[in-house]
């Protein structure tokens, strides 16, 4: 099996039922849309794929490796996880400690032991590429906000995973900034047939940049389908709610 | 002429009766205080009644009483002038200085006479003669008679004391090794224990010991070491009433009460009564006025050529003890951190009863339970105890700014080392501590400066730091001005520079 496929994912906190019967599949070399308004349960999903939450059930698989309802394994039994799936956060969270590159450096020499020179090659060629390389000796908070999230998106990508998720990337980004982004992850997924998982209001950049959406409501998968299409002829009255408040969504 | 140091008599059987002493003194002022009618004029003498029987102790039968040969003494002048005595608690290193600012009228304690009393003070004639003995195993009976066998060994006594000066004398001569004790009970128990070969301290205290211990355990040589005198001590414009204090006690060495007093503490002896025979007839022939106005020339310049290399060795003393200390500290306070963030609710609960412990408690109780308490267990040598006493109670407080730094840092960050692939341990050493280190930097500067400070308490288990040594350069020249100018320098000397450059890897850090 290649690239993430959920089966019946159920969370529930408490009594309340945050996720209900989802089922999702990204593909190699397709970037997916998870949209939804706030709450609809798109970062339960992300933090589910990413093993950093329990869930209650159905199951979870990555190229292979499956998650099953239950606590979080621990650290030590995820490593195939963690080597399949990168994640950038909403708020990059980069290390404050430590460089652009450093940041970016630090799991392939501690979590894949490769040598300092092999890290630091790959992480120059991937700042390159996401246009940060000249703020390689920069701390995080020297950066603006468009440059610390393509290095988190760098640090992400160093161990080269299979899966790329991230968690409302665009929300902290000027409107030209998010089609530059578009571009970049297009570039970094049609090459390596990596698949990504964007959670996002954002409608402009679902349709110009992602394959494919999938609309959330309610902890319920409501609609999905080839981006343009869902988002030009709605189905579901939560995708339309969505077009309709894109103007006053955080994104905007 | 060895200088000879002020006499400092603690007893302290174990560390909560510092705490029951202080108490029983504070009592005995507030009791006395509302009791005292005007009827009488007050004679107010200042002594310490942690210096025990047979010189002024609480009386057992009622604390807010003292009683002893030098109560007794106080109660005879006190009478003889028609005033009513009133006992005002002072610690004895601190009875000179405060008779001469006039916290009372006489000072007494078994205060051991000495030039340089005479020359700062208006002082008694002697009224008891005492001589220094030297303390040994029974085992060393034979080997060890005099100061002189005992080169390269250990011999204890008080600190600041003429015996603690004679001890001074013999290291240069012999190579002997002074070890200096803040109470008169634990250099005896050190010496039972093994931990200092001999003692040399008054006979009385000696004597006392050994009736303490039920006669066994060490025995005292026969042979006096040196012989001294207690005085009583009034402040230099009070001459008048220091010879008023004189006829009285002489008329009291003639009737025979004086001579029943010791009798009644059981330190009295044929060759007491033979001195005080010598004190009537020397009285007779030349009136002591005379000797009491001269001063010690030059006293101040010795004292700081003298002293000054002292002064520079204890503060060396210091800083190793701190710095080793806040070593153990810093890494205890990360251990305990990362036990009460990462360990089981069992190990988060010993650790959290750890610390609250060593926080709420005193860390001179602490020292005391580490030196003398587990001397059963572990005899550990004086300096390893201050090193681990500090460490370990300043571990205390570390921890919690290391908690507190490590809760601090945001939760995105640990999952950030988590989806990166990194282990839990990783993610500590690579990512949370390092931040968090920064965080606790600040603080733990303010620790080490304070733990710099705190470093002075370990005086009383026998290790001579910069305050202790402060404090013995400061009784021997009869002022704290010098001495407390040069101890405050050497203090700044090490914490401002420290300070310094906290500041400035704060600022490279922040910068970054």
């Amino acid at each position: 099996m290649s690239g993430l496929n959920v089966t019946d994912l159920r969370v529930v906190r408490g009594t309340r039922e945050i996720l209900r019967d989802i089922d999702l599949a990204v593909q190699p070399g397709e970037i997916c849309a998870l949209m939804g308004a706030s709450g609809a349960g798109k970062s339960t999903v992300l933090r589910s794929v990413a093993a950093l939450q329990a869930f209650d059930g159905g199951t979870i698989d990555v190229g292979g490796f499956t998650l099953h309802p239950g606590p979080v394994p621990r650290q030590s039994r995820l490593k195939e996880l963690r080597s399949r799936v990168g994640m950038v956060f909403q708020a990059h969270s980069l290390f404050e400690h430590l460089t652009a590159l450093d940041n970016v450096t630090l799991a392939p020499v501690h979590a894949l032991g490769w040598t300092r020179a092999k890290a630091k090659d790959v992480a120059m060629k991937l700042l390159e590429e996401l246009g940060v390389a000249h703020r390689a000796t920069a701390y995080p908070r020297e950066l603006s906000g468009g440059e610390a999230q393509r290095v988190a998106i760098a640090r992400a990508l160093a161990p080269d995973p299979m899966l790329l998720l991230m968690d409302e990337p665009t929300s902290a980004l000027d409107p030209a900034r998010r089609g530059a982004l578009g571009d970049t992850l297009g570039e970094l997924t049609r090459g390596g047939g990596r698949g990504m998982l964007i959670s996002t209001h954002d409608v402009d950049f679902a349709r110009s940049a992602c394959d494919r959406v999938v609309i959330l409501s309610q902890g319920v998968l409501v609609e999905e389908g080839p981006a343009r299409e869902v988002l030009a002829n709605p189905r579901h009255p939560a995708t339309r709610e969505l077009l309709q408040h894109r103007d006053d969504s955080p994104a905007a | 002429m060895p200088v000879r140091a002020m006499m400092r008599r603690t007893f302290l059987p174990r560390g909560p009766a510092i705490l029951a002493a202080t108490a029983i003194a504070l009592l005995t002022l507030c009791v006395r205080a509302s009791a005292q009618s005007a009827a009488k004029p007050e004679l107010r003498w200042g002594g310490d009644a942690e210096g025990g029987a047979p010189f002024v102790e609480a009386d057992p039968a009622d604390p807010s009483k003292v009683r002893g040969f030098d109560v007794e003494i106080a109660e005879m002048i006190a009478r003889g002038l028609g005033r009513e005595p009133r006992f005002i608690q002072v610690a004895w290193a601190s009875i000179e200085q405060s008779v001469e600012r006039g916290d009372f009228d006489v000072g007494m304690s078994g205060l051991e006479d000495r030039p340089e009393l005479r020359a700062r003070h208006s002082v008694s004639i002697p009224y008891y003669e005492f001589h220094e003995v030297l303390a040994v195993r029974p085992a060393d009976r034979g080997r060890y008679r005099k100061l002189s066998d005992l080169a390269g060994r250990r011999v204890a006594t008080l600190g600041a004391t003429m015996a603690y000066q004679m001890l001074l004398d013999e290291q240069g001569r012999s190579g002997l090794v002074p070890i200096s004790y803040d109470d008169d009970v634990h250099p005896y128990s050190d010496l039972v224990a093994g931990r200092v070969d001999a003692v040399l301290l008054d006979n009385i205290i000696a004597e006392r010991s050994l009736r303490r211990m039920g006669g066994s355990g060490f025995i005292i040589q026969p042979e006096a070491a040196a012989t001294g005198h207690y005085v009583a001590v009034f402040s230099r414009a009070n001459a008048a009433l220091r010879d008023s204090a004189n006829e009285i006690l002489r008329a009291r060495m003639r009737d025979g009460s004086l001579e029943q007093t010791f009798r009644r503490w059981g330190v009295w002896s044929p060759a007491q009564g033979a001195y005080f025979q010598r004190v009537l007839s020397a009285a007779a022939q030349s009136p002591e006025h005379e000797a009491q106005t001269a001063a010690v020339p030059g006293a101040g310049e010795r004292s700081l050529r003298t002293y000054l290399p002292a002064l520079l060795r204890a503060a060396v003393i210091t800083l190793v003890l701190s710095c080793l200390a806040m070593a153990l500290a810093v890494s205890v306070g990360i251990a305990v951190a990362a036990g009460r963030v990462y360990g089981p609710p069992v190990v988060r609960a010993v650790l959290t009863v750890y610390v609250e412990v060593m926080r709420g408690t005193p860390v001179l109780l602490q020292l005391f339970v580490i030196y003398y308490g587990l001397s059963g267990v572990i005899r550990l040598p004086a300096f390893a105890a201050a090193v681990i006493g500090l460490g370990l109670n300043y571990g205390a407080y570390e921890s919690e700014i290391y908690r507190a730094a490590l809760q601090a840092i945001p939760r995105s960050q640990l999952e950030a080392g988590r989806t990166l692939g990194l282990s839990e341990w990783q993610i500590l050493r690579l990512v949370r501590g390092p931040q968090a280190l920064r965080l606790a930097l600040a603080p733990m500067t303010n620790d080490f400066v304070a733990l710099l400070k705190d470093s002075s308490l370990v005086s009383v288990i026998t290790v001579v730091e910069l305050t202790k040594q402060t404090a013995i350069y400061a009784t021997n020249v009869g002022s704290w001005v010098v001495p407390g100018i040069l101890c405050s320098a050497l203090y700044l000397a090490f914490s401002l520079p420290l300070s310094r450059f906290a500041r400035r890897l704060e600022q490279k850090w922040s910068a970054a």
